[in-house]
């Protein structure tokens, strides 16, 4: 019965992944299907499925986090000057170092996001609209308002299509976004924080009553949602391999969009980590496959948008038929 | 039955200046079925959150388990063992019935989920609802089965106390036969429960023991076998059941409203009626017949598949908007008070004037509402209606039950609809209430107005009604006068859809 369920919520953006396949594969030159190609639309969802793993379990808890795109950019920044001051051969570990403490500032501000909503009761929209300035306000002052320059590290080879160990396939980056949709799924699925989760998004007051500690859940959840979006960051800066306070601007609409192709509903009480995962590959190969056949940037926009919509629009069907 | 399993003595509770309950006493024994019934404002839910700790007394002394006892918290209180279900059901749509019943309390290892199952359905069998598949989501069910879900949540906690807030006032007869099952199978595991309800004669029915509340005191209490009907309302209103009903006498009309061959499938079959000016005309018929949506269609909520609706002479099309039938003077009242019939966020004033600010503006297109005007329409229904509240400026959501349906009854006298379609109008409401709108229905139709009465309660219908027709299964019964129909006849044409011959009606009265 679970089996069914789970198999249930995923045939959607499931479905719709494989659709839209299908279209590029016709329309497409074919160098859209070359396993190049392929190992780099994946690649190019890391960042926003890293997002969106974290931005699920915001959306499921029916709130939302606006500032994912400032504090990613923020993190680059942070990355890149720790990188850069601590000389040119930092080795193997110093890098391990500034990636662990920008995660661990990206937890920092989800935390604050997290405090301000829950703890001060203020709408979680306002809040993150306001950490959204404040971060990429933090992230300029870092940098000076000018990219960040690194050494070169391991770090920069996250992100490689052709990974440098060539059993591994794809990126690095990749195989960490797969373990992170698995645990995710598995936190949501199979341990009493995911439970809590569903049933805060699903009816709060119900929640409280039943003596989960609402403040102290919230908090966690956008504490976590920080530190998927300061490893998000981190990819960005791999790709990027510089620091850059600019990075990223508008990038938490694709990381919402991800989570709610995948099923989610910003009412709450619903949404998928395995589902986030497809919605975030199906807007990357969107949009590879578009510059293969050349369609400008601005329609790639209104498609996003259209294919958001539809599949909301879709969603809402399906439940209504349901009840 | 044995000792007392809760103790209230000399319960105080104000906000501000309004003195909710001024010394309270109540005494529940353990297993006992006790019924605390009382008008809106008489004090009951302020009692009850109090016990179950979502309130905190300004005096007083609680007694539990022969223990003092003071919940900071509802979870508090849940944890010792006292678990308050209240009218809006706490119950998370999207998570499964055994998701829902352990809600809290899941079992775990260090964080990891272990399957509850055994513990849910034996708990749902203990409740005779073993055949509720515990994977289920919650949405799904109906009103009555989401009820037992939060009653096997309360059980799972190892309830000793379960008070339940109008559990009956949205199921149906079934649903309430099961729910008795069930309350009579926890009170006989020791389960003491509270039960507050307005439906007096399941009150009846049901409690061993009963206290009345009266302006926040304890004005009666005892055994309900002990005592009749007529002394508990006695005590709740000062009034006696033959008061129930006022009857005025008034002149029918000329035909007003007619309906021919409606219908608008799957719920509504076929209805077809006419309605003249001063009748109040009734329909009855079991929950889910299609009563409200025959109301719905009449007044362009619902699409109608064929038939049509003539008020005074015009045609209305099939699928008309409400505003067409607002302007040709019909107005309905909603069976959905919190979600349809008013904002309840919005104050008192703008519910009651939402259908006429056309007629009380300037200038319309540009409609510059005209403040004056408006507020003295106000204050004068809520004089002609008795509204209680601080003002007309009160937050609507703010009002007692009977209040708040005062307010949408303004709303149609406001618009001067001369049809009034009222769907469940004392649904929810006290006594008092009650008999207040009963005697409003009556002076619209003196004024000339045609009412047509849905409700699923059949003395009201008998007392209140010039004519009535029962709906069954989507199919509306010609209309007779009240005194050409008796209770049985109405429930073999809600049941059966036809009269059922006399020879065999010896049979059924046998079952």
């Amino acid at each position: 019965m679970k089996k069914l369920r789970t198999i249930a919520r995923l045939i959607g953006p499931f479905a719709g992944l494989i659709f839209v396949f299908m279209i590029f594969r016709i329309i497409a030159p074919s160098a859209f299907y070359s396993a190049y190609n392929l190992k780099t639309i994946v690649t190019q969802s890391v960042i926003t499925g890293v997002g969106a793993m974290g931005m699920t379990l915001v959306i499921i808890a029916g709130g939302i986090d606006l500032s994912v795109g400032s504090v990613i950019a923020l993190c680059t920044v942070i990355v890149a000057r720790l990188l850069a001051s601590w000389g040119d051969a930092p080795g193997a570990l110093l890098p391990l170092c500034a990636a662990t403490i920008a995660v661990g500032c990206g937890g920092l501000c989800g935390f604050v996001n997290g405090y301000l909503s829950a703890g001060l009761r203020i709408v979680p929209f306002i809040v993150t609209l306001g950490t959204m300035q404040i971060a990429r306000g933090a992230a300029k002052w870092l940098g000076r308002e000018q990219t960040v320059l690194a050494p070169s590290t391991w770090l920069n080879s996250c992100m490689d299509v052709d990974p440098a160990p060539a059993w591994l396939v794809v990126a690095p980056g990749v195989w960490m976004l797969i373990a992170l949709a698995a645990a995710m799924a598995l936190v949501l699925r199979r341990t009493v924080f995911g439970r809590h989760v569903f049933a805060l998004g699903s009816n709060e007051a119900a929640a409280r009553l039943c003596g989960i500690d609402v403040v102290k859940t919230r908090v966690l959840i956008y504490a976590l949602c920080g530190a998927c979006t300061g490893l998000a960051g981190l990819m960005q800066f791999a790709n990027l391999t510089v620091g850059d306070p600019t990075a990223a601007g508008g990038m938490e609409l694709d990381i919402i969009a991800a989570v709610v192709i995948g099923g989610g509903s910003l009412a709450g009480g619903e949404g998928s980590a395995l589902g986030s995962l497809l919605g975030a590959v199906l807007m990357a190969m969107l949009r590879n496959g578009c510059n293969l056949v050349g369609i400008p940037n601005y329609v790639q926009n209104i498609l996003i948008g259209a294919i958001i919509i539809a599949a909301v629009a879709l969603d809402r069907y399906k439940q209504r038929a349901r009840a | 039955m044995q000792e007392a399993i809760l103790r209230m003595r000399g319960i105080r509770k104000s906000f501000g200046a309004v003195q909710a309950l001024c010394g309270v006493d109540l005494d529940v024994r353990a297993g006992e079925v006790h019924a605390l019934v009382g008008e809106n404002g008489a004090g009951k839910s302020t009692l009850m959150k109090i016990v179950s700790g979502a309130l905190s007394p300004d005096a007083g002394a609680i007694d539990y388990a022969g223990k003092p006892f003071a919940p900071r918290s509802p979870a508090h209180a849940r944890r010792s063992g006292i678990v308050m279900i209240y009218q809006e059901l706490m119950l998370a749509p999207h998570l499964s019935v055994a998701e829902n019943i352990t809600l809290g309390v899941e079992p775990q290892r260090f964080g990891w989920l272990r399957d509850p199952l055994t513990e849910v359905k034996r708990t749902l069998e203990l409740l005779g609802h073993g055949h509720i598949d515990p994977a289920t989501p919650v949405r799904t069910l109906g009103v009555g089965e989401q009820q037992i879900v939060e009653i096997a949540r309360a059980l799972l906690l190892d309830a000793r106390l379960i008070i339940m807030d109008e559990p009956t006032s949205s199921l149906s007869a079934q649903d309430v036969d099961a729910l008795f099952s069930v309350i009579r199978a926890l009170s006989a595991r020791g389960v003491a429960i509270v039960y507050i309800s307005h439906f007096l004669e399941e009150v009846r029915r049901l409690a061993d023991g009963y206290t009345v509340l009266r302006d926040g005191m304890s004005a009666a209490s005892g055994r309900m076998a002990d005592t009749s009907l007529d002394e508990i309302i006695r005590a709740m209103v000062g009034r006696t059941l033959s008061d129930m009903f006022p009857r005025r006498e008034h002149t029918i009309g000329d035909t007003v409203l007619s309906a021919g061959d409606l219908s608008s499938p799957p719920s509504l079959e076929r209805a077809g009626f006419s309605l003249r000016r001063g009748e109040i005309f009734g329909i009855a018929g079991l929950i889910g017949s299609g009563r409200t949506e025959l109301l719905r269609c009449l007044y362009g909520l619902r699409k109608v598949k064929s038939g049509n609706v003539l008020p005074r002479g015009k045609t209305l099309p099939g699928h008309h908007a409400p505003r067409r039938s607002l302007d040709a003077g019909m107005d309905m009242l909603s069976e959905n008070r919190k979600e349809e019939g008013l904002a309840v966020s919005l104050p008192l004033r703008d519910n009651m004037t939402l259908s006429s600010l056309r007629r009380l503006s300037w200038l319309w297109p540009l409609s510059i509402i005209r403040g004056r005007r408006e507020r003295e329409s106000v204050s004068h229904q809520c004089t002609a209606l008795g509204i209680r509240s601080s003002g007309i400026m009160q937050k609507t959501g703010d009002l007692s039950g009977g209040n708040q349906q005062k307010v949408a009854l303004g709303r149609i006298l406001i618009d001067e609809s001369e049809v009034l379609l009222l769907d469940e109008p004392t649904r929810g409401i006290d006594v008092g209430s009650k008999v207040e709108i009963y005697r409003l229905i009556g002076d619209c139709a003196c004024a000339g107005k045609a009412i047509i009465m849905v409700s699923s309660h059949l003395p009201e219908l008998l007392g209140v009604c010039d004519t009535l027709a029962v709906m069954h299964r989507g199919v509306l019964s010609p209309k007779k006068l009240v005194s050409e129909w008796t209770p049985e006849s109405v429930m073999q044409w809600a049941t059966a859809g036809k009269p059922v011959p006399r020879e065999t009606s010896g049979i059924i009265a046998g079952d």
